[in-house]
């Protein structure tokens, strides 16, 4: 069997499925459970030719339900397990993710973005922030990293095994059919080599080990009695999301410090928001970029202070207002006015940005 | 002063006497499961899940490894525990709504896979837990919540089949087999052999129990016995349905 897929580092010029395939691997994720939707497939494409050189496992279900129960089964059991999905299928995979939130469950989910409502297009969209970050019946207790590039895709597929075991949160790596699809350079590397630690798996369930005399039995529950019981739970699991989320919010702003009005964006529409921006200070506008990483935890403090400052922020998606909401929420009660480019489903690009902020500014 | 009746050994003595209702099939099934992985000595080994139904209250029911999952899904998540670890043994419980409604898609293509698991469904002709609803196996004219005239067969078809419909799409390996919590001894024996099949790797196995609820069911101790033993069994049939390597012998 072949040791590594990746000695060291090196160039690569791959799809995003492709790239978010290899990360797993390099990220030593165990198994693989899936149901093909587009735009995910290539993942568990990838994943089942790789996978077997490795050691590793793939399962394909009969539904993302199961793609989803499957998957916490494979955490209990102490392996690093993973699926992916996209639109129709996110909206049945809320329901394992809201039981891998109750019972801190570390599963990895690699959600390609496509349009909706509904089946809609398997094409692109930034329409399922709400339901990545919100979903299920449950309270958000998750990380949710969104991607902008390839290289997004290869880092943050591997940090996302290492931040759900080591804070048991649900982790997502919320990406879209854009970045599925494109081909684009990236650097994929072994994490070791880089000196990334990689968290090891323990298993919740099947501990090696007599019970009673070398270890406790395990019982786990999602089901309480009283409304007192489920309150406790409830606000301790807030409590410790809580307390770890500054460890967790990621983000990225630049030349906010003297801006005038600030491009908020996430995701692959951060990338035309980045252009953007240079594009206009070269032109000798005062604009700042701000892109929160993860959507959950929201950098809201951070991103609060450059509102206050600029008191501009020009809320560009590829969704109508679903990432807005996130922002309008975490700066409540700053002065800062909000403009908005909201194209749901579609992409956006610099040139529309430029041309909203030379007309507004 | 009276002897209380052995239990067995995996039972948890903290969480009996147990939370089902008095005279509920699902203690006298999980006796008859606690007796079987008690003979074959895995406790260690085993992996229970537990479905939401009057199966949940089966949370903290042994002394083994126990997850409870959601209505319907508990297929999936022992599924999922069993491919990531081979080495454990995995039981999915679940009653019939769970099992014939709501995942039936997850039980069948857990049969049609040959998943080595087990999975136990307790058949008690209606769902529990939530007040005494139809469920895939109430009987035809069967009086329930939402079939209040009784079960329309025009409007809601006949019972589920579920054991005949897994040795169906099965392949050879795998283990179905219908009991009755009238015949403990003989469920006992269907639910060793299941988990056997599991150890030996051979496919799914699966195990039908006929079970009571007299608080839904409104009965009392006889009448319960009776529905179980003279109602229930004219439309399901107990016994051993498929074995591996059955059909060679024959
Ligand atoms: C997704 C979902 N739908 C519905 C329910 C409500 N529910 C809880 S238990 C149950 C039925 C249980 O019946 P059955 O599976 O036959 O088990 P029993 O209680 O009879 O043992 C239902 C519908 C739920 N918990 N989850
Ligand atoms: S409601 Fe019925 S199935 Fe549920 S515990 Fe009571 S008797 Fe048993």
């Amino acid at each position: 069997m072949a040791e590594k897929p990746i000695q060291g580092e090196r160039k690569a010029f791959l799809t995003g499925n492709e790239v978010v395939a290899y990360a797993a691997v390099a990220g030593e994720a165990d198994i693989m459970y899936g149901y093909p939707i587009t735009p995910q497939n290539e993942i568990m494409h990838y994943w089942t030719r790789m996978a077997p050189k490795y050691g590793k496992r793939f399962l394909q279900t009969e539904d993302e339900l199961s793609a989803g129960f499957t998957t916490l089964g494979g955490v209990l059991s102490g392996a690093k397990a993973f699926t992916a999905t996209a639109g129709p299928g996110n909206t049945l995979m809320q329901e394992p993710m809201s039981m891998a939130e109750m019972m801190r469950i570390p599963a990895v989910f690699v959600i390609q973005q496509r349009g909706g409502p509904s089946t809609a297009t398997v094409i692109y969209s930034q329409q399922e922030v709400t339901m990545t970050t919100y979903g299920g019946n449950g309270e958000g207790f998750r990380v949710v990293y969104s991607t902008a590039t390839h290289q997004d895709l290869f880092d943050y597929t591997i940090k996302a095994f290492n931040t759900a075991w080591k804070y048991r949160f649900p982790t997502f790596v919320l990406g879209d059919g854009y970045q599925a699809k494109m081909r684009e350079s990236v650097t994929i590397y072994d994490p070791q080599a880089r000196g990334i630690e990689l968290i090891k798996p323990t298993p919740y369930l099947g501990k090696p080990g007599s019970i009673g005399k070398d270890r406790e039995v395990t019982h786990m529950r999602n089901t309480y009695n009283t409304e007192e019981e489920l309150y406790e739970v409830v606000m301790s699991m807030a409590k410790e999301y809580d307390s770890v989320a500054p460890e967790i919010v990621e983000f990225d702003a630049r030349e906010v410090d003297d801006a005038e009005i600030v491009i908020v964006s996430h995701g692959v529409v951060s990338r035309a928001a980045l252009s953007a921006m240079l594009e206009l200070r070269g032109a000798g506008y005062k604009v700042g970029y701000f892109r929160p990483v993860t959507l959950r935890p929201f950098p809201g403090d951070q991103l609060r202070k450059v509102a206050d400052n600029a008191k501009r922020l020009l809320v560009v998606e590829s969704a109508l207002g679903q990432f807005n909401k996130l922002v309008q929420t975490n700066i409540y009660g700053s002065a800062a006015t909000i403009d908005t480019i909201f194209k749901p489903g579609v992409g956006v690009t610099s040139e529309e940005i430029v041309a909203k902020i030379k007309a507004t500014l | 002063m009276s002897v209380a009746p052995r239990m067995p050994k995996c039972w948890r003595e903290e969480s009996k006497p147990h939370k089902f209702c008095p005279g509920c099939g699902h203690g006298l099934v999980l006796k008859a499961l606690g007796e079987a992985i008690d003979e074959l000595g895995i406790q260690d080994k085993v992996v229970f899940g537990a479905d939401i139904g009057c199966s949940l209250l089966a949370w903290d029911f042994f002394n083994c490894d126990t997850v409870q999952t959601h209505h319907g899904r508990t297929t999936p998540v022992v599924t999922g525990v069993k491919r990531a670890n081979p080495d454990l043994v995995c039981i999915a419980y679940m009653g019939d709504g769970g099992g014939y409604a709501i995942g039936s898609q997850h039980l069948f293509n857990a049969a049609a896979r040959n998943e080595r698991i087990l999975a136990v469904l307790v058949n008690n002709t209606q769902y529990g837990m939530t007040g005494g609803q139809m469920a895939p196996t109430t009987l035809p004219g069967q009086k329930t919540e939402t079939s209040p005239y009784g079960r329309d067969i025009e409007q809601a078809g006949y019972p589920t089949q579920g054991p005949e419909a897994v040795a169906a799409i099965t392949q050879d390996g795998a283990y179905v087999a219908r009991g009755t919590v009238a015949n403990l001894r003989q469920l006992k024996g269907f639910l060793k052999k299941a988990l056997e099949n599991q150890m030996a790797g051979n496919g799914f196995s699966f195990v039908e129990a006929l079970s009571t609820c007299p608080t839904n069911w409104r009965t009392n101790a006889a009448k319960t016995w009776e529905f179980v033993e003279k109602e229930m069994t004219k439309y399901f049939k107990v016994g051993e349905i498929k074995a591996p390597g059955q059909k060679k012998e024959a």
